[in-house]
């Protein structure tokens, strides 16, 4: 990009590839872009800014809040001064419970996320690939069941739950989200199929490969990428699932981190503890935001491949 | 082949979906039934009631469920419109980033990213009566109790977390617009203005529609927030999902189920009416749009741009 004036410059390609338009009138081709106009550079990184700060401010908030003493919580200050790591302190303290639902989460959302692979990734190719009677009619099931509003899924399965023993156990929490991971999975693994080129398992098939041994040798290793970013969405909505967590479960030691921290007493003998809420939080979302800065590539073509295609 | 291929899956939906609504259905038919007092479960032999749990939401005892009911449909409607307009506000403005791209998009990933709970628990701070909310504007509100600021909390926090994911969705579908057509449209000397209204407006509707019917469905079962931001069983934000649960939760499985079934029902007629009315495409059967020459990067977003391989595939 060079400088000052790098939207004519991101233009400039596109304008001789346009045969179809018809020819520009002499003159107005010399017009003045709006975008080589400094005001409107500076608008455009106001802008640019602003939505960073919309995104941003409230996490920021959330880590400054995490470290700040717990008697100065509601100080103003944009630096936490001095700054403390008691809320880290308290809220990582066994007897707080805290870790133990961080495994939790990790537990329940890992194996809804693993299992929605296993079952969902041979769906995804049929779709994707084979033509079948009611292909259409199951895609369609698939999005809707995905819009189903959860308290639909989790009482009748609460009910259903009590009645086997099964409340604070991991797979009460694990089938339910299954109703949300799968259809997910493979809406988002119908997608990245669809994109390999069929060549490629053509020439496969005609190396002498059956249709199974061209699946597992030729179009999963080249689907990785898509089989990686399906794990994360999946992993993200089931790590971030409330609804079915606080009704199956009403023992501390099987909460899952959400649910954990929104039932927080705190370290301190404070009516809201805030503080450790905030250091909670901060430990609960990391993982997910690391997640986010290093495959958000990923994320976003995962994110909007059920959306625009 | 292709039959051992799904079964799998629909297998497991019809364990996970198909069992629990047609369970759903079957329990709103009976009253809320008596607890064993020994093992604090449920007894067995629910009475059959019929319809009562449905028609008693016309009768007195419906008021707990007509005022969620309006609930959920108040804080649906603004946060989904303040979201479009924010989102598609976002997305222009991405659009036109000139660098840094990268890092707006990954800083928006993370109100998308940071659990509904802990971003209650966040805004639960923020709008403390000694909270950073209070502060900023001066003012002293109670935000987390009984009333209409209560809904003015849980929308905003709502629409903070989701306007951004309106606006990832709504930016993907700004990007296959082809440079082309805002040439052509230069040429024949539409403003800025005209050229937004008149080509980017439309061209984006069809990823704009998706995006707000995935909203619109999603805000439509809101629990976790005014759950945690305000606290269950207040009357000014309990919406339908936090009333279903309540009452399961209280073990009384009749009328949870006939709510769910109702809000079911309510989300089932808003995608119907959604798909029907305006068009929102959901398999992706639309026309491909055209990719982008002049793109470089941006291209990227949309793996293989492999759209006409796609029909193909499809067809």
């Amino acid at each position: 990009m060079t400088g000052t004036t790098p939207t004519a410059t991101s233009e400039a390609p596109a304008s001789p590839s346009a045969p179809a338009s018809p020819a520009p009138a002499p003159g107005t081709g010399a017009r003045p872009r709006p975008a080589g106009n400094p005001w409107a550079t500076g608008f455009k990184y106001a802008g640019v800014i602003a939505v960073a700060a919309w995104c941003l401010a409230p996490f920021y908030w959330m880590l400054v809040g995490s470290l700040r003493r717990s008697d100065d919580v509601f100080a103003t200050s944009l630096w936490p001064s001095p700054m403390s790591l008691s809320n880290y302190r308290g809220v990582l303290d066994p007897s707080q419970g805290f870790v133990r639902s961080l495994v939790n989460s990790l537990v329940v959302a890992g194996s809804t996320t693993v299992l929605a692979l296993i079952v969902g990734i041979a769906t995804a190719y049929a779709l994707a690939r084979l033509d079948f009677r009611f292909k259409r009619l199951v895609l369609t099931g698939i999005i809707a069941t995905s819009m189903f509003p959860v308290v639909a899924i989790a009482i009748p399965l609460l009910k259903l739950f009590v009645g086997f023993g099964w409340i604070n156990t991991y797979q009460a929490l694990v089938v339910p989200s299954m109703s949300f991971a799968l259809p997910l999975a493979v809406w988002n693994l119908t997608a990245f199929f669809r994109q390999m080129p069929l060549e490629l398992e053509e020439s496969a098939r005609v190396d002498g490969c059956s249709r199974g041994q061209a699946f597992r040798k030729v179009i999963l290793p080249l689907a990785a990428p898509g089989v990686f970013t399906t794990a994360i969405l999946t992993f993200v909505m089931a790590w971030n699932e409330f609804l079915i967590a606080v009704s199956m479960t009403n023992k501390q030691s099987m909460m899952t981190a959400p649910v954990a921290v929104s039932k927080f007493t705190g370290a301190t003998e404070f009516v809201q503890p805030h503080g450790s809420q905030m250091a909670a939080g901060v430990l609960v979302t990391i993982p997910l935001v690391i997640l986010v800065l290093f495959f958000q590539r990923r994320i976003v073509a995962g994110l909007t491949a059920g959306a625009v295609k | 082949m292709a039959a051992l291929l799904v079964s799998p899956t629909l297998l497991v939906l019809g364990l996970v979906i198909a069992y629990p609504v047609l369970s759903a259905l079957y329990t709103s038919l009976f009253t809320a039934p008596g607890i064993d007092p020994k093992t604090g479960f449920v007894e067995d032999g629910d009475s059959f009631a019929g319809l009562d749990n449905f028609t008693s939401i016309f009768s007195a005892a419906g008021d707990r469920f007509w005022n969620a009911f309006w609930n959920t449909s108040f804080l649906t409607l603004t946060s989904v419109a303040l979201e479009t307009i924010i989102g598609l506000g976002m997305a222009l403005i991405m659009h036109q980033a000139l660098r840094g791209r990268a890092w707006v998009r990954a800083s928006i990933l993370v109100p998308w990213a940071i659990p509904t709970a802990i971003s209650a628990l966040l805004w639960r701070w923020i709008f403390d009566t000694e909270g950073i909310a209070n502060t900023i504007i001066n003012t002293e509100v109670l935000w987390t109790t009984e009333g209409f600021q209560a809904q003015v909390a849980v929308i905003i926090a709502e629409v903070w977390k989701t306007a951004p994911f309106v606006g990832l969705l709504t930016l993907a579908g700004l990007q296959i617009i082809s440079e082309e057509v805002y040439e052509a449209a230069r040429v024949d000397g539409a403003g800025p203005v005209r050229r937004l209204w008149s080509i980017t407006l439309p061209l984006v509707k069809p990823a704009l529609l998706v995006a707000v019917l995935f909203r619109l469905l999603d805000a439509l079962r809101m629990f976790d927030l005014p759950y945690i931001l305000i606290g269950p069983g207040k009357e000014s934000v309990e919406t339908l999902s936090m009333l279903a649960q309540d009452e399961a939760a209280n073990v009384r499985f009749g009328p949870a189920s006939a709510y769910a079934v109702v809000l079911f029902l309510y989300v089932f007629l808003i995608a119907f009416a959604f798909i029907k009315l305006l068009g929102a495409d959901l398999l992706g059967d639309r026309q491909s749009g055209n990719g982008k020459p002049g793109a470089r990067k941006r291209l990227s977003l949309m793996p293989g741009n492999g759209r006409g391989q796609q029909k193909e595939a499809t067809a």
